[in-house]
């Protein structure tokens, strides 16, 4: 059996007084796609921004490929990771924002090339035809040389999710990358990441709200409510057959 | 005696000229001593420490509260009576010292907002590329943080270019200097003080016109949410 490549062991997370996620198991394995949907404020988002390093987890570990992501060992004893430990990890980890965070200062071809040269040291003639290549695939060779200012929202977003894969992430976090568009935008972006599930092997975590979508491209489907994973498993049993009625309830918010 | 003479005038001005490349020579001097000393502050402001803070926080209030005038006279007179520390200052480096350190109090604020007006997502953004710190600030925030604050470094480069003459009080031999030594060699004020006006009303205005220029074509770079080339 594949062994899981990130592992959340009875993971917290308080902001202040107020508890957002009150303990969460959840493994994640090479090429999964798991969507996750749940009311907002249920600590959706929160979960990914752990693994990616941008929140800590106030209690458990997240262990990503064998090593404890927010603890390192040092002189026998067990103690809260440093910045070195976390950029060894976190070079397996990408994610899109919702709000895309593209660097402003640079043309998007620059946006795709700056971290590959930079933080791997990759050659740059190679980076450069790397990310021109993943920037056709996305739909966008043409503007290679453009401001991020002059694209639209959902432009924007597929040069957001070019950059995060000219990284060769093995897990890639989206958060919400669609609510932040125009309703007329949403297709493009989520054709990008249906064509990304098909054919690429990384692990994939969706947070979303576009239902069909994950029942679409997901493998399994969490269904966070309150700061626990209330239900879980295939995307047809979540979203079609479950028998929770905070499940039912929430979707039905969506079905109209 | 006419109290206006054109001879006078005309007579004035290379002598007065002879003291410009000292308050120019001032004004750079300080100005560049200023930018850099203003990154030492802005960095120790973000020294995540409360005391450090505070400490920091407290001595940038008391240059800032403190009338440069008494800067001058401090470093220029007071400083060579301490024992130990103390050293006899030309003029001129205290002149570059006491503005330098006046104006970088203002120069790290204006840093800070730069630095502060760039958006939260951006670090978010270069974490998750995995960049070090050095890379994060030298790629990605300093190169966003800096281009807006260049005109307002640029209208304090001509607030303390405006208050340098006030030097010629330890001595400095500007042209406010010469002026007024040549206007007691002459028993009257009124030409070779209006030269001092008329310079720095020439120098002045049209670094003003050109920091306003500038200003107007940053923003339209700046601006994000402007489309050059629309494509729906």
């Amino acid at each position: 059996m594949t062994k899981p490549i990130v592992e959340y062991k009875d993971v917290h997370k308080s902001f202040g007084d107020v508890e957002v996620l009150k303990g969460i198991d959840l493994d994640i394995f090479p090429a999964e796609k798991i969507a996750v949907i749940g009311p907002s404020g249920s600590g959706k988002t929160t979960i990914i921004r752990m693994l990616m390093t941008l929140e800590e987890p106030t209690d458990g570990d997240i262990i990503v490929d064998g090593k404890n992501l927010w603890k390192m060992e040092k002189n026998g004893k067990m103690v809260e990771a440093d910045e070195k430990h976390l950029r060894e990890i976190r070079g397996d980890i990408g994610m899109v924002f919702q709000h895309f965070n593209l660097f402003p200062h640079m043309t998007i071809l620059e946006n795709c090339m700056t971290a590959p040269i930079h933080v791997k040291g990759e050659n740059k003639k190679e980076v450069k035809q790397r990310s021109i290549d993943m920037l056709e695939r996305v739909g966008l060779g043409d503007k290679i040389n453009n401001y991020p200012s002059q694209l639209s929202g959902g432009q924007k977003q597929r040069v957001a999710m070019a950059r995060a894969l000219v990284m060769r992430p093995k897990i890639m976090l989206f958060d919400e990358v669609t609510s932040a568009l125009d309703p007329e935008l949403v297709g493009e972006v989520l054709e990008v990441i249906r064509d990304i599930a098909k054919n690429d092997d990384m692990a994939m975590v969706l947070v979303t709200h576009e239902m069909d979508f994950a029942l679409d491209v997901a493998d399994k489907v969490l269904f966070l409510d309150d700061g626990v994973i209330a239900e879980q498993g295939s995307a047809s049993d979540v979203i079609e057959h479950s028998e929770n009625p905070r499940v039912q309830e929430f979707l039905s918010r969506f079905r109209g | 005696m006419s109290y206006w003479s054109f001879e006078r005038f005309f007579e004035a001005w290379p002598y007065i000229l002879k003291g410009l490349h000292i308050t120019v020579g001032v004004t750079i001097s300080a100005f560049l001593f200023a930018l850099v000393f203003g990154l030492v502050w802005t960095f120790l402001r973000r020294i995540p420490e409360r005391h450090i803070n505070w400490i920091v926080t407290w001595v940038m209030e008391f240059i800032r509260s403190t009338p440069p005038l008494v800067q001058l006279f401090f470093i220029y007179y007071a400083w060579p009576e301490i024992p130990v520390v103390g050293v006899t200052l030309s003029p001129f480096v205290s002149a570059v010292v006491g503005f330098g350190i006046h104006f970088s109090t203002y120069i790290g604020e204006i840093y800070r907002s730069g630095i502060e007006s760039v958006e939260n997502g951006q670090w978010e953004a270069s974490t998750a590329l995995n960049f070090s710190l050095l890379d994060k600030w030298r790629l990605i925030i300093l190169p966003q943080a800096f281009p807006p604050t260049i005109p307002m470094l640029g209208n304090y480069f001509i607030i303390m270019f405006k208050e340098v003459p006030i030097a010629s009080t330890i001595g400095l031999t500007g042209i406010l200097h010469m002026a007024n030594s040549f206007g007691s060699e002459h028993f009257n004020l009124i030409e070779a003080l209006t030269i001092v006006g008329i310079i720095f009303l020439v120098l002045s205005y049209p670094s003003a016109r050109l920091i306003k220029k500038l200003e107007v074509k940053l923003n339209t770079r700046f601006d994000k949410n402007q489309v050059i080339d629309p494509i729906e």
